[in-house]
């Protein structure tokens, strides 16, 4: 639809990074410190989650159930008496893992459909029409069609939710390549003859890395919030999985007596998702020439 | 010739979007005929309803059918409403048309004076604290916020009613009341949004020489930022406001069921629990189709703001 405006949205930056950026500049930038150390806890969270004096997610306990937070229960008990901390600590492992893979699987298939589409042109034609008809429906309701088709489970919320995902960044990719092709070290390269791959390894695919690595962060975001929406409304994950998601939508049955159940998961989703859009926010400005100029 | 042009392009876009949905339905696991003959029909009966519902016959020629149909406004048959699809979602429209409407008016109401704040006093304390609010608006889960505000306003306040919807005909105050919370829900993570592209926006425009000129000249600080530095941004912010809007519908499906509110949303995760398909689809195509034109229609406002955009 607008295919310029979207890519300003999420910076589009078609430079390479700007000379002189180490890794320690990326990392002291305050937005990314405190992003980082947050996406820090919670990666630590979900892989450590055994040994985090956690109970199995799935065990019922009559003693537990619906119990307030205290300092035995750390963050109280569900309606069935399953224990709301362990379900918390094992929930950033599907949100993450959900995140993760998306953005993964969506930057590698919207990289290649965008580099065909910025090079060949019936490619462009035809495919960047596809992309303009998905990304037309909103991302939820595609997600809930596919699911309604495929069943619920954890690897066809991904693909879901990647389907969408899908067409941002080819088109984000697509204008990046095709703005570098009036770019006079591009032209340059391509007058001297370098071959193609070596052009596209040397020239193209470096300067895409930046606007990737922003968009990258914000389809994890955008994937993570997904995934626990289509949970509440009940068509993400399976109702046995202890996602985020899953457990808010328990919970909102009882949530006037017995609000815990929805707030501890509803913080840790919140957190999560704000953590990758503040490194995503910090990643844009340290990358991008533009926003440093200011 | 613009506008002529940015209407025909919305036509592949629709294609594409009643392709994927019609072959929803198609690709769909649970069989009409099935459902419609019962659990104690022979097979050879059950052959005689996929006969007559046309369902035997090949991909081509239902989706042909099915997209004259939909052209007539016939989306088919509920699976478990036993109504057509059609009169449901007409039936549900109302309580989504006032709640995406308020949502809009409240996110427009809090992201420009946001927005704008942040650009005129870019990197100062009053930035800072405009923008934080909108990394945290657009990384709340709209479910959790709208639990935290029935919290706080419903259960610890009492102010405003818990959950469901009172439509305008039972007075203005029950109306706005069950409104109220599920509007701002809606609105803040729609607000998060457009406030960022306004502070951008307006941040382009207020370096420009012209700005310069104006303050200059003595113009006053609000005639500057309102009268020229908006006007000028609104191109962008027009934008953000239509694509936002997928956020919106996307959000109405969610702020439904919280606030159990009877509309589209609500429909939708209805059928959803009971693979209720030609509903899904319709609600699916439906929305898609409100999407498309509101950026449409978006695209074709260029020019009230800005004389230099020729059509």
């Amino acid at each position: 639809m607008n295919a310029t405006v979207a890519s300003t949205t999420v910076a589009s930056t078609t430079g390479s990074a700007p000379d002189g950026l180490s890794l320690r500049d990326v990392l002291r930038h305050p937005t990314i410190m405190i992003g980082g150390s947050i996406m820090l806890i919670m990666i630590a969270a979900a892989l450590l989650a055994p040994w985090l004096g956690t109970v199995d997610p799935q065990s019922l306990s009559g003693a537990r159930r619906l119990k307030p937070p205290s300092t035995d229960i750390w963050f109280g008990g569900d309606m069935v008496g399953r224990d709301v901390y362990s379900r918390t600590i094992y929930g950033a492992r599907i949100s993450l893992m959900v995140g993760l893979s998306v953005a993964a699987i969506s930057i590698t298939i919207g990289l290649t459909i965008g580099l065909l589409a910025g090079f060949v042109r019936w490619v462009d034609a035809i495919v960047m029409r596809v992309m303009d008809g998905l990304m037309a429906i909103p991302s939820i309701l595609l997600a809930v069609a596919l699911i309604a088709l495929t069943g619920a489970s954890v690897a066809n919320v991904i693909l879901a939710i990647t389907l969408s995902e899908v067409p941002r960044v080819s088109r984000l990719v697509r204008s990046t390549v095709l703005s570098l092709k009036e770019r006079p070290f591009v032209e340059a390269a391509i007058v001297v003859g370098t071959p193609f791959p070596a052009l596209l390894w040397r020239h193209i695919l470096p300067n895409t890395l930046a606007p990737l690595l922003v968009q990258g962060s914000y389809i994890f975001a955008a994937a993570v919030l997904t995934e626990a929406a289509l949970s509440f409304i009940g068509a993400g994950t399976p109702p046995e999985v202890p996602s985020w998601g899953n457990m808010i939508s328990d919970g909102r049955l009882v949530f006037q007596i017995a609000p815990h159940l929805v707030i501890f998961p509803g913080v840790a989703l919140a957190l999560t998702v704000l953590a990758v859009n503040m490194i995503g926010d910090g990643l844009r400005d340290v990358l991008d020439p533009n926003f440093r100029a200011r | 010739m613009y506008a002529l042009r940015r209407v025909l392009a919305i036509i592949p876009v629709i294609v594409v979007v009643a392709l994927v949905v019609f072959s929803l339905l198609y690709f769909s696991p649970g069989d009409p005929a099935l459902v419609l003959a019962g659990e104690s029909a022979t097979p050879a009966e059950i052959e005689r309803i996929r006969g007559a519902l046309g369902l035997d016959r090949p991909y081509l020629v239902r989706l042909t059918e099915w997209s004259f149909g939909v052209l007539k406004g016939d989306f088919g048959q509920s699976m478990f409403f036993g109504r057509s699809v059609a009169e449901l979602m007409l039936q549900r429209a109302m309580p989504t048309l006032w709640l995406s409407l308020l949502a809009m008016v409240f996110a427009l109401a809090l992201a420009l004076p946001l927005g704008i704040i942040a650009a005129w006093q870019a990197g100062r304390a009053p930035d800072r604290v405009a923008m934080g609010f909108a990394v945290l608006g657009y990384s709340m889960p709209v479910f959790v916020l709208g639990y935290l505000l029935i919290f706080c306003f419903s259960v610890w306040l009492g102010w405003l009613p818990v959950q469901g919807y009172k439509p305008p005909s039972d007075g203005l105050w029950p109306f706005l009341s069950h409104l109220i919370l599920p509007a701002l829900t809606l609105g803040v993570v729609y607000a998060a949004l457009i406030a960022r592209i306004t502070r951008s926006a307006m941040l382009e425009v207020l370096q420009q020489d012209y700005m310069r000129t104006a303050r200059a000249k003595g113009l006053g600080l609000w005639s500057m930022l309102l009268g020229h530095a908006l006007k000028n941004a609104a191109i962008p912010i027009m934008t953000i406001v239509g694509i936002g809007f997928g956020s919106v519908i996307s959000g109405v499906v969610v702020t439904e069921t919280v606030f159990n509110i009877p509309g589209i949303g609500r429909l939708t995760v209805d059928a959803i629990l009971r693979r209720d398909y030609p509903v899904i689809q319709g609600v699916v195509l439906v929305l898609s189709g409100v999407y498309v034109l509101i950026n449409l229609l978006v695209d074709l406002s260029y020019g009230l703001f800005d004389p230099r955009v020729k059509y």
